[in-house]
């Protein structure tokens, strides 16, 4: 059982990672992004696409990915998504939604529906042994290791940077937020770029630790909702928390039955749902 | 003349609700606008601070025409806006929201410490979340914020609403000292004393329309109800 959990905890760094992304746009500018994973998937097919045409390492295309990503999202926001935004959230939900359905059309003619993986050696393999019966990956270790950085930079980022400032401004008080200098359009441009960052670092890790097909964008993107609402819209911790439950939920699930794991986190999420329909980590308001 | 403000026709929503507004405005002076609810006194700041459009008419800062600029264009010109309900950043500290109207850095004697020694109750609470402190401290924190900007022509939106008379009074008392060194200021009442009291030039405005102005001491209570309600 203990290492169902602690299998389940490094599941839900990936998760995390994908939530991170959710909630950062959500947070800053009540934006739900329905194309959050099939951004998430063609990040990972544009990883293969550089190893296998462009022959690069791993570590150069995730390095190389960060900021293709900052400007494809500081443009995709400045262009597109800030026309959506108004006080009816309706409009940004069509058009990333249109555009969810274009990416997995797109990914499906050009790639095939076929899964595929990006390689990375050994490291695919190799192991840390915690104990004589308990082994676990180093690749997922690196990815929980890297949800917790990303969490941590991220509030950090946001409680004690002139960029978080800007980003809880034009999110508290939009108007107020403009009286004072700020172009809001340009804080939701930089606010989609770094979700972008996260959203690529996602596609990265997912290409390495599974595979990508062009169709699994919806249930990454339902796992990155999952999480987010059971942890609570407060902090970037409560994402972090609500990541960790959906993974050991998941992982729980799939110890007794291989056809359960994702059904018990459905669950899971509309339990909680029912008990704290704020999630299980809100914001304590002083 | 540091504002003018020259036939200005604005609307509140589909409603028109700024017809033919005329204002003028030296520099170092203090000119009270009165008016009921519903009169344009907001729409009239909003539009002087790009929130709102221009739909006919000019806003000149320093001859320069201002009008139609975003928000912020026009704080980096030198206009900053007290809002009316103050509208605090909820997320953030005393030290923080005032941080924020730093944004523009915009040269001049508000700072921090300028602001903590005109209002020294919000160093002992710069840290508190600005939305914890009392509506009288809240509106300091308005004040402040709208002072970091160094703006040549500060407008205050009924910075008396909803605060005790020996509040308004302390407040209303820090004016002298923010207008010492040539600042400007416009300050928008329901309070016909504290208008009267605190300008030196005022302006009545009733349905959009500039109904009366003059010079505070010259005007007398019956004109001024009477270009307030129009009885």
């Amino acid at each position: 059982m203990l290492e169902t959990i602690i299998q389940g905890i490094l599941l839900g760094g990936l998760y995390c990672i994908f939530a991170l992304g959710l909630s950062l746009m959500f947070g800053v500018m009540r934006l739900t992004n329905i194309a959050l994973g099939d951004q998430i998937i063609i990040s990972g097919f544009i990883a293969i696409g550089m190893a296998t045409v462009l022959g690069f390492n791993v570590l150069w295309i995730g390095l190389l990915l960060l900021p293709i990503a900052y400007i494809s999202g500081f443009c995709f926001q400045g262009w597109v998504l800030n026309r959506t935004l108004s006080k009816d959230p309706l409009p940004s939900l069509v058009v990333t939604f249109g555009l969810s359905i274009v990416i997995q059309n797109t990914l499906q003619m050009v790639f095939g529906a076929n899964p595929r993986s990006l390689d990375v050696g050994s490291l695919s393999t190799a192991g840390v042994e915690l104990s004589p019966s308990l082994t676990v990956g180093v690749l997922p270790l690196i990815i929980f290791v890297s949800a917790i950085v990303c969490t941590f930079g991220l509030q950090w980022l946001f409680a004690h940077t002139a960029i978080g400032r800007s980003f809880r401004a034009v999110s508290d008080d939009r108007e107020v937020a403009e009286l004072m200098g700020l172009s809001a359009k340009r804080v939701f441009a930089t606010a989609t770029g770094l979700a972008f960052c996260l959203i690529a670092l996602a596609g990265w890790f997912q290409g390495m630790r599974t595979t990508v097909s062009p169709s699994d964008g919806p249930s990454l993107l339902l796992f990155a909702f999952e999480a987010v609402i059971i942890g609570g819209m407060g902090s970037f911790w409560g994402t972090f928390l609500g990541a960790m439950v959906l993974g050991v939920t998941q992982q729980v699930g799939f110890h007794y039955d291989p056809g359960w794991g994702i059904w018990f986190g459905h669950l899971v999420f509309i339990v909680v749902l029912f008990i704290k329909p704020n999630g299980l980590f809100p914001k304590t308001k002083g | 003349m540091l504002l003018e403000v020259q036939g200005l026709n604005a609307f509140y929503g589909d409603a028109q609700a700024l017809f033919n507004v005329s204002l003028q405005l030296r520099a170092g002076e203090v000119v009270g606008v009165l008016g009921a609810n519903g009169a344009g006194k907001s729409t009239l700041m909003k539009s002087l601070t790009g929130l709102v459009a221009v739909d006919k008419g000019a806003i000149r800062l320093r001859q320069q025409p201002i009008g139609g600029m975003p928000p912020g264009e026009i704080v980096k010109h030198g206009v900053a806006l007290v809002p009316e309900g103050r509208r605090l950043f909820p997320s953030m500290t005393v030290e923080e929201n005032l941080m924020m109207g730093g944004y523009s850095k915009r040269p001049g004697r508000w700072n921090k410490h300028a602001i903590f020694e005109l209002f020294p109750i919000l160093e002992e609470k710069r840290s508190q979340p600005a939305t914890s402190l009392s509506g009288g401290q809240q509106q300091m924190v308005a004040i402040g914020r709208a002072l970091m900007s160094n703006p040549d022509v500060l407008l205050c939106d009924e910075i008396s609403l909803g605060l005790a008379p020996v509040v308004i009074k302390d407040i209303y008392e820090s004016l002298p000292d923010i207008c010492s060194d040539g600042m400007s200021v416009v300050v928008v009442e329901q309070d016909v004393i504290v208008a009267q009291q605190c300008s030196a030039r005022l302006y009545c405005l009733q349905e959009g329309r500039v109904s009366l102005e003059g010079t505070s001491d010259a005007l007398t209570r019956d004109q001024i109800s009477e270009a307030y309600f129009g009885i």
